[in-house]
């Protein structure tokens, strides 16, 4: 991993914060998120559902929903994005990030063919004619392991199985070489078999076109052989960041704990940790200290200030009370 | 294709058929003999009775539907009574005055519902969109009626912009026939412009919230493309679906309208033929109308279809 954190960020991202206006009140959403995706790194974007993952990735591809704020920065290549005009700033979707949506049956334009949409995108940032756009599609849907590539290039997405779907979103998410993808939880809506399927896609492309990629999901160890690191969010805040392998070993964070405890067992040691109770807060009902308190084992009355970002052994971690690597765990959870 | 085309017109076929049929037996059964009016009052019984037999009319009911079948499956519709010309002869000059003017009414409509709708639906909840909102709902809410006689006031009465009344055909002189057609035009399309409108900023506002238009945005595509390729395709379809149904009401909203404006149109025709009791225009007039619902039923079915693939491929 040494050469990997010596190489310049594709993306670097510092104190990005979403607000939100719901009845014409300001709420915040993700606050104070700062991370970097090296140059062939795979780093996984982690945390129960709401927690506001989604949100940080539109913010960073530009398109957050209507009405919400962004602040801090986001840089891509060494280039500041928020500063950009918006057509610039759209220039670069597509062409130096990739995008893939978790469902690819709506995330597809329903009455242009695929072959379309791609020669769409191909010929946005390249410089292809209509002949050439069209070859380069059957040669990245023949890549994504689609069948009769050619063939499908005039299909319609309803024709097509879930898996075959998503491949043809990341064919389009790689179509034009970009720096980094993004890819919102890939594979959720899948059948588990083709889970696998496409998630070895998605590892070979990142190694063959030296991807580096933010990887969203809820469940930590089925990236856990792909991502290089983790960054844990929890109700708009990231509360743990460092190495996958420890993460997964040994969390720091109390969050992080119980999410590796709500993956399902596979040793005695893992089984006594259950899973979190309760629910992540609304938005706009955060506690004002740290806002895993209400759910925490350990929460105390230090807990009632939020706590900050800090380095804890191989990572980082939000939390007054850090459980320690070395330490045998002992206090009982739950 | 060719299969799916098949299927809608024989689906279409009720709609000539039913009202047709109707229509043969509401006149028949109406108080009212074709003879007398033909005639006039001082005919003896005598008159009377030889020219409902040359009519056909002193047969039983019965037989007079089925002889009016056999007319109608052979395109045999018969002469007028009042006109003594064949009503295929006859129907074809008024049909070209409503079509013109509903045609004229369905460009009004589609330029002003389309553009306005899509604009609205850009700048969803700025000034111009409550703008356009109120201007709608406002013109839905005008009888047709109304204001057909508010725009005479003002732009024929007052201003002296257009003719009050009365029809120039295309032949003679392009400008001064679509003169006459202006303000009947207006009078029905206003309404049909409105509801466009409303359709067209509500699909839009549906499709620009869809994934796949987030798709094309962060896929880099101008926003030129993603609006006009992405959003307007798949919105087009339930629009589509309101023109169809515009063209039928502006049919029929000409029709009326052609007697405030004295047009010589099918409105007139039909109203003509109903007071002189002459049933064979009547008829022909009524299947004239239906048959033109029922194709542009058909061009938008097929419309439709090319829109949609997953129509077209079923
Ligand atoms: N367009 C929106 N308007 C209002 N709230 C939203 C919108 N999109 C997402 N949210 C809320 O923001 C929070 C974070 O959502 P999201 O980023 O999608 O979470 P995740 O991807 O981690 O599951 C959730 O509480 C969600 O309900
Ligand atoms: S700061 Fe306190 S409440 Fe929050 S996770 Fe740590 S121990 Fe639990
Ligand atoms: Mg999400």
């Amino acid at each position: 991993m040494t050469n990997i954190s010596q190489t310049n960020p594709v993306l670097d991202v510092k104190n990005l914060a979403v607000t939100l206006t719901i009845y014409g009140r300001p709420v915040p959403v993700v606050t104070n998120v700062s991370f970097q995706v090296r140059a062939g790194e795979a780093v996984a974007l982690v945390g129960e559902s709401g927690c506001g993952k989604t949100m940080t990735a539109r913010a960073i591809i530009g398109l957050p929903p209507d009405g919400a704020r962004v602040g801090g920065s986001i840089q891509l290549e060494g280039r500041e994005l928020t500063t950009l005009s918006k057509k610039d700033r759209r220039k670069l979707g597509g062409s130096r990030i990739g995008f893939i949506f978790q469902e690819p049956m709506t995330s597809l334009h329903p009455t242009l063919t695929v072959g379309a949409q791609l020669c769409d995108t191909l010929r946005t940032h390249l410089d292809l004619g209509r002949k050439e756009a069209r070859d380069r599609a059957a040669q990245l849907l023949d890549r994504v392991g689609i069948p009769r590539a050619t063939a499908m290039l005039d299909s319609y997405i309803h024709q097509l199985s879930g898996g075959m779907r998503q491949r043809v979103m990341i064919a389009l998410a790689v179509s034009c070489k970009p720096a980094l993808i993004i890819a919102d939880e890939p594979t959720t809506a899948l059948d588990v078999t083709i889970q696998a399927q496409v998630l070895d896609l998605l590892k070979e492309m990142r190694s063959e076109l030296g991807l580096a990629m933010l990887y969203i999901t809820h469940d930590l160890e089925v990236v856990s052989d792909f991502c290089d690191r983790a960054v844990v969010m929890y109700a708009g805040d990231i509360v743990e960041e460092g190495p996958v392998a420890s993460i997964l070993t040994a969390p720091h964070h109390h969050y992080t704990r119980g999410l590796i405890g709500a993956i399902p067992a596979h040793d005695e040691d893992r089984k006594r940790l259950t899973l979190i109770k309760g629910q992540v807060p609304p938005l706009g009902a955060w506690p004002a200290g740290c806002r895993f308190a209400p759910r925490c084992p350990r929460a105390d009355e230090v807990c009632l200030k939020h706590p900050a970002l800090e380095p804890f052994e191989e990572s980082a971690v939000r939390c007054w009370h850090p459980v320690e690597l070395k330490k045998k765990e002992t206090s009982t959870l739950g | 294709m060719g299969k799916y085309i098949r299927r809608r017109l024989l689906h279409a076929l009720p709609t000539i058929f039913i009202p047709l049929v109707l229509v043969f037996f509401l006149l028949r059964l109406a108080p009212g003999d074709p003879a007398v009016q033909i005639l006039g009052d001082n005919a003896t019984p005598e008159q009377i009775a030889a020219l409902r037999t040359q009519l056909g009319l002193d047969q039983p009911l019965p037989i007079q539907f089925l002889l009016w079948l056999k007319g109608l499956f052979t395109l045999q519709l018969g002469d007028s009574l009042f006109f003594h010309k064949p009503v295929l002869e006859l129907i074809p000059a008024y049909a070209a005055v409503t079509l013109q003017l509903t045609f004229f009414a369905l460009v009004i409509a589609m330029v002003i519902g389309l553009s306005a709708g899509i604009a609205a639906s850009l700048l969803r909840g700025k000034i111009l969109d409550r703008g356009i909102i109120g201007v709608m709902v406002f013109s839905i809410s005008l009888p047709e009626f109304w204001l057909a006689l508010v725009l005479i006031f003002v732009f024929a009465v007052t201003l002296r912009w257009f003719p009050v009344a009365g029809y120039v055909s295309f032949d003679e002189g392009v400008w001064a026939s679509l003169a006459t057609l202006v303000l009947p035009a207006l009078a029905i399309g206003v309404r049909q412009a409105a509801l466009l409108t409303r359709m067209t900023r509500s699909a839009m506002l549906d499709v620009l919230d869809e994934p796949y238009v987030t798709t094309a945005r962060a896929q880099g595509l101008p926003e030129a493309t993603v609006i006009g390729r992405y959003t307007l395709r798949t919105a087009a379809v339930p629009v589509v679906t309101v023109i169809g149904l515009s063209v039928s009401y502006l049919l029929s909203g000409a029709v009326a309208i052609e007697l405030i404006f004295s047009l010589p149109g099918m409105g007139k025709l039909l109203v003509d033929a109903v007071s002189r009791r002459d049933y064979p225009v009547v008829e022909g007039s009524v299947l004239t109308i239906a048959v033109t619902l029922v194709v542009v039923n058909l061009i938008v079915d097929l419309v439709y279809a090319w829109l949609d693939p997953r129509i077209r491929l079923k």
